[in-house]
């Protein structure tokens, strides 16, 4: 079946099988890797990319079902060579280790300050409760959501320029 | 990584066509909407449908609706819908109880109320909260829609009164003055299944029970409801005793079977504490909508 | 690569040496840039995937590929019989054992390797697999490892020549066993408990997978794989499928956790070697989550029965007699002397009279490994061993876990410090670091909020674990892997422009390398670490060495790395003398430079005198141009370190759930070269820590089936189980080590486990009467322990 999804901005068609996993369709249409899968089963959120603003597991979405959908990744954070703050939190803090679970988290942190721009400890941590860090332990990770926050509060014009 | 065995896709654009569907496949179709629960079994293997209809383009069945006398929630709301709506939270608060330790934020964005009670899954937190509540169900088919109970509809593990040609549209709960409800989970980890969840829901008038609602998750091969235990509190004054006797009554009338996430007199016992703890925060809550 | 150009507020932070660095390889993970195995595609490439046994034990009585070789886009299924042929059927293990690539004759676990379907793309390839008609004759299946030497158990091994049981090798053994047993006969308190390591598993983010690219006309194979030791898996394929060394070139990009996980050679590999050098077209094969819990290396797995015994208020002795479980194949990966791995570092940190060890290992038909997860081989095992059973003795004696340890710790005088089993730990002073992790944890006010919450019936727990660890395998006189010795090469090119890259042979699987080796050459030779380019990861452009597992990534290959700057160094110096018109010995360092002793002002720095070294000037007498070096670093000894960890868990006492609300870690692992770094490891060991000790276990049935084979049921603790943990330090240098550093990426994974089941048995012994429990400390398993039921696990 032919299916058109608009990724990161760009309408992107591909006859798929039904069946195509919308991670898969991804990462080999565009041929944007940055979204990784982990677990197959829903529980890991390596795959996470937002649908409609929204996170979502890709790994267990179809593809056909996001037709018509536009799918953000994290290809799309960095903008015109800025990055997103959440990325600058990621990298200030050090928030990754092995980078694997990162896209996962950068993108479902994002949806959660575009959501809630002052978080706490414990939203934070409630949030990202579908992502598995496997190397962080999470506290840098916590902390680099809290410093994307503070960044944009203080830099209230920046964000209206993304 | 796991991948789905072939199958064909259509996406429904009314109720109408997604029923006109499911006939035309004549029980090789199912449907889908969240997908997270589906989807892992089908990459697993241990589901194969041949059709699968995707309903997530009917809006129509996206909402929760308050009424004087009953709330309706259409079968395509979403756990976030759920766990965020201000009449949920004022009417019927045990939703958010539950909306809170379902999975994760992320498959809550996309997880259906509808999806969750058609899955059946004994284990699962909805099925318990609307048993409860009293929620019936609606289930239409070509030749119209009929409405069933809770305990006539999650009739087995993974297996509910829908039929092939049938398809949830909508969850009635009825409400009534008094009211009040939690639910309470044990779980291994966050967004695990429950070791034994609890749905509890009170109805008080002048100070006594007018009316109760009892319902277990993972502790057998279906929700539990516990009709004794309700029984014993319709008419009487709330009090610690009777809280811990309705436990006891849980403990007893649940039916566990040990598995990974525990013994069998674990769970019984969580049937008991839960089935307190959920009475306790729900008569507290029914008290403070009456004061 | 130079992200912080793009940064809209880098901080300033950067030094030229040691100190809080971010992190240069940030870069392309956080823009979704880094390259991890499944991200790459050859053109050509083909897709594998593997069939696997449904029995724990069961003869193979016929396969039947006809059905899946006619499904369009299948190219190949490969059996058994098609590897023998190509002597691929058996491959050798780390452990001199050998292990069916695909089963031949029986399954001998549940998620063995039966046949590899390889086709047009991954989809297809896996509707292949229920396509292969295998009839197996099932067989009793052994389970628990305690039966599995019961005579009448059913033999595992039948393909061993002279294999009459299921004993997996003989029984070994380390210390004075009669010297123990007089400790004991002296001793006025003796504690016994059994207790279980169970099998746990590394589970990193990213799965194992493969692809490999033989070149028929050339003879050449290109490898890419995510491993943690490339140019030891280089070697094993040379042996394995009789390949010329040279034409192997394995690259490992970036690699998604390994955690040990990602250690060994698997079966999978060999298959797509195999079906690459059959298809002559690249093959990539990725397994799937289950296959990754259901098959790879499994880790720990040890029932040990362990004694300790006190006098006059100090341990004195320790008897354990352990049985491992190793599956059914011997895999575990350990140095060849040491069969058990560093278990008999059991000792812990305190001044035993005499401690006497034991080591059966069994086979069962159960997935092979034993590999150290997050550990340096089985010392996780010991430290967890030792801190429990030290617990169980101040519980006996009735005195504060602390004060008992305090008591009986090695003295800062002590070291160099042999141990009774054999080891020579290098450094410490032990009761400092203690200290400053009970000044942390507010000790004293946390007994007293004890004494308060029991009072009105809440249960909280405080534990304490003290570890001290053995890293950075080893001296070669002492340790090699299938006859390779474990030092670590570096190879250090100064360029005429001043910059540098240097190549080591140790394997990033997160661990920061790329900077925290910058640092060591910017630290040595004053040129800023983001002039200094680290290349890992590929077979054809690194110096031999063993990887990186076993905390050994600092203590071996960053004392590789720091020798060689420092004979860039000495070179420099000659090079130096000749631009400033002095003789070497008149110069003196100084970061970046050399110059003249009594007059600062005159002097050359390392960027003049590199340009000077590829240049037309002339050399020093007698010396080549260039400014470069190499070596094989190696050790000494190990390195030693330590910490002194504090968990705080509150429990329900009705429904039993533990939540740990505080976690103080406190470690020594010598000079620090990157902190955030090493802050950053420990974070990560300690969530480790907590999934172990309240979670994370593979069990299996009575037929063999294996019950956590998803992330469903194979839990890893999320952002909510985890604390704000709180850090401490203390450094005490490593004195052998050319930096003073000792290694720190396993220690909080060693050493969280032992205080949170202390904090456990802490919180419930008064209440409850519970002085023992294993892990996972699962609500179900710490309540039956609450209803006087310690039950031990599957």
């Amino acid at each position: 079946m032919h299916v058109t999804i608009t990724i990161n901005g760009q309408p992107v068609s591909r006859d798929v099988e039904p069946r195509m996993l919308l991670v898969h369709f991804i990462r080999e249409t565009p041929g944007l890797t940055g979204t990784h899968w982990g677990c197959d089963t829903s529980n890991c959120g390596a795959c996470v990319v937002l649908m409609d603003g929204q996170p979502i597991k890709s790994c267990t979405t179809l593809a056909a079902m996001c037709e018509g959908h536009e799918i953000r990744t994290v290809e799309s954070l960095e903008v015109a060579g800025r990055l997103d703050p959440i990325q600058q939190g990621f990298h200030e803090l050090h928030a990754l280790h092995c980078g694997f679970c990162t896209p996962g988290m950068l993108m479902t942190s994002r949806a959660l300050l575009d959501e809630n721009p002052d978080p706490t400890e414990h939203e934070i941590r409630t949030a990202i409760s579908g992502a598995i860090c496997r190397c962080t332990g999470y506290k840098n990770i916590v902390g680099a959501v809290r410093w994307a926050a503070e960044y944009e509060a203080a830099n209230p014009r920046e964000q209206e320029v993304r | 990584m796991q991948t789905p065995a072939p199958f064909q896709y259509e996406r429904a654009t009314s109720v109408e066509g997604a029923i006109a569907a499911l006939v035309a496949h004549e029980g090789d179709a199912r449907i889908i909407a969240g997908g997270h629960s589906l989807l892992p079994m089908m990459k697993l293997r241990l589901a194969s449908p041949e059709h699968l209809i995707d309903i997530n383009d009917l809006d129509e069945l996206s909402y929760i609706r308050e009424f004087a006398d009953e709330i309706r929630i259409g079968a395509l709301t979403r756990h976030v819908e759920l766990l965020t709506s201000d009449v949920l939270a004022r009417r019927l608060p045990l939703f958010a109880d539950a909306e809170t330790v379902i999975a994760d934020p992320v498959v809550r964005n996309r997880g259906t109320i509808g999806g969750s009670l058609c899955q059946a899954d004994a284990a699962e937190d909805l099925s318990a909260v609307c048993c409860a509540v009293k929620a019936q169900v609606v289930i239409r088919g070509a030749d119209g829609e009929r409405i069933v109970g809770m305990d006539a509809f999650h009739i087995g593990p993974y297996v509910t009164a829908v039929g092939d040609g049938e398809m949830v549209t909508e969850v009635r709960i009825p409400v009534k003055p008094g009211a009040g409800s939690a639910h309470e989970k044990v779980e291994r980890r966050a967004g695990d299944w429950a070791i034994a969840a609890a749905s509890a829901a009170v109805w008080i008038d002048g100070g006594t029970i007018a009316d109760a609602g009892i319902a277990l998750s993972a502790v057998g091969p279906t929700t539990i409801h516990l009709t004794r235990a309700e029984e014993l509190l319709r008419g009487a004054t709330p009090s610690e005793e009777l809280f811990h006797q309705a436990g006891q009554i849980a403990a007893q009338d649940c039916s566990p079977s040990a598995d990974g996430r525990g013994p069998v007199d674990y769970k019984r016992h969580l049937a008991g504490v839960l089935t307190g703890r959920a009475l306790r925060t729900a008569t507290a809550r029914a008290l403070q909508q009456e004061a | 690569m130079a992200v912080a150009e793009n940064l809209p507020s880098p901080s300033q932070e950067r030094p030229i040496g040691f100190g809080r660095l971010k992190r240069k390889e940030d870069a392309r993970f956080i823009r979704g840039q880094g390259t991890y195995l499944d991200d790459i595609r050859l053109p050509g490439m083909v897709h594998g995937a593997i069939l696997r046994s449904p029995y724990a034990h069961a003869r193979i009585v016929s396969i039947d590929t006809s059905a899946a070789l006619a499904l369009p886009g299948v190219a190949a299924v490969v059996t058994a019989k098609d590897l023998e042929t190509l002597g691929l059927a058996w491959m050798p293990t780390i452990s001199y054992d050998t292990q069916a690539v695909l089963a031949g004759d029986k399954v001998r676990f549940q998620g063995q390797e039966v046949a590899f379907v390889i086709a047009t793309d991954e989809y297809i390839a896996r509707d292949a697999l229920p396509l292969i008609e295998v009839e197996y004759e099932p067989l009793p299946a052994v389970v628990n490892a305690r039966k599995a030497l019961d005579p009448d158990a059913p033999l595992i091994r039948d393909d061993k020549d002279g294999q009459v049981d299921n004993l997996a090798s003989p029984t070994w053994e380390a210390g004075d066993e009669a010297a123990t047993d007089r400790a004991f006969a002296q001793a006025d308190t003796i504690v016994k408990r059994d207790i279980i390591y169970p099998r746990c598993h590394p589970a990193p983010l990213e799965t194992c997978g493969m692809i490999a690219d033989f070149n028929p006309q050339t003879g050449q194979l290109d490898i890419y794989n995510g491993n943690q030791a490339p140019n030891v898996h280089r070697t094993v394929y040379a042996h394995v499928a009789g390949l010329a060394e040279h034409m192997i070139r394995i690259r490992c990009n970036d690699i998604g956790g390994g955690f040990g996980n990602k250690v060994p050679v698997y079966p999978g590999y060999v298959c797509a070697i195999a079906g690459s050098i059959v298809a002559g077209v690249p093959v990539k094969w990725v397994e799937d989550r289950s296959e990754n819990l259901m098959s790879t290396g499994f880790a720990r797995d040890y029932i040990m029965g362990a004694e300790m015994c006190a006098k006059d208020g100090k341990i004195t002795g320790l008897r354990v007699d352990v049985i491992a479980d190793h599956g059914a194949f011997d895999s575990t990966a350990q140095p060849t002397k040491f069969p058990a791995g560093f278990f008999h570092i059991c000792c812990g940190s305190y001044t035993l009279e005499a401690a006497h060890v034991k080591v059966k290992a069994v086979y069962t038909n159960k997935a092979p490994g034993g590999v150290a997860y997050r550990c340096s081989f089985r010392i996780t095992e010991a430290v967890y061993l030792v801190e429990r059973m030290v617990d169980a003795l101040a519980l006996e004696m009735g005195v504060d876990p602390i004060d008992l340890r305090m008591g009986s710790f090695i003295e800062p005088d002590q070291f160099p410090y042999e141990t009774t089993t054999g080891w020579t730990y290098d450094s410490g002073d032990y009761a400092e670091t203690m200290k400053v992790a009970m000044d942390i944890a507010g000790y004293d006010e946390l007994r007293r909020e004890q004494a308060e919450k029991r009072a009105r019936g809440e249960l909280m727990g405080i534990g304490v674990s003290f570890f001290t660890e053995g890293v950075g395998a080893g001296p070669r006189k002492h340790m090699d892997i299938l006859g390779m010795s474990m030092n670590d090469g570096a190879d250090l090119r100064v360029h005429p422009s001043g910059k540098a890259m240097v190549s080591i042979s140790a394997q990033t699987q997160g661990q920061g390398h790329e900077t925290t080796f910058a640092q060591i050459v910017a630290e040595e030779l004053g040129i800023p670490p983001e002039d200094i380019q680290v290349r890992h990861g590929d077979t054809d452009r690194t110096p031999y060495g063993l990887g990186t597992y076993g905390s050994r990534s600092t203590p071996v290959s960053g004392a590789a790395v720091a020798v060689v700057s420092r004979k860039v160094r000495d070179k420099a110096r000659l090079i130096a003398a000749t631009i400033v018109e002095t003789r070497p010995e008149d110069l003196a360092w100084e970061k970046g430079r050399w110059y003249v002793k009594g007059d600062p002002d005159k002097g050359a720095m390392i960027e003049e005198i590199a340009a000077r070294a590829y240049s037309g000037e002339p050399m020093p007498e007698g010396m080549e141009g260039g400014l470069d070096a190499q070596v094989i670093y190696d050790p000494p000894n190990l390195t030693y370190p330590y910490g002194a960890y504090i968990a705080v868990v509150d429990i329900d006492p009705e429904t039993a759930q533990v939540t740990v609300r505080r976690f103080i870690a406190v470690d020594d692992c010598g000079v620090r070269i990157n902190p955030m770094i090493v802050d950053g490891q420990i974070h990560g060991g300690l969530a480790e820590g907590i999934g172990i000790a309240l979670m994370e276990v593979i069990t299996f049935d009575e037929e063999g089936n294996c019950l956590n084979s998803s992330f469903m049921d194979y839990l890893i603790p999320t952002a909510l189980e985890c604390p704000d943990f709180e850090l401490g330090e203390t450094v005490t240098p490593c004195p052998h080590h050319p930096l003073g550093a000792k290694g720190v990426g396993e220690s909080p994974n060693v050493g969280s486990p032992p205080a949170i089941v202390n904090a456990i048995i802490d919180a419930l012994h008064e209440t409850h009467g519970v002085d023992h429990i294993d892990m996972p400390c699962t609500p179900a398993r710490v309540w039956a322990a609450m209803q006087g039921r310690p039950e031990p696990p599957q």
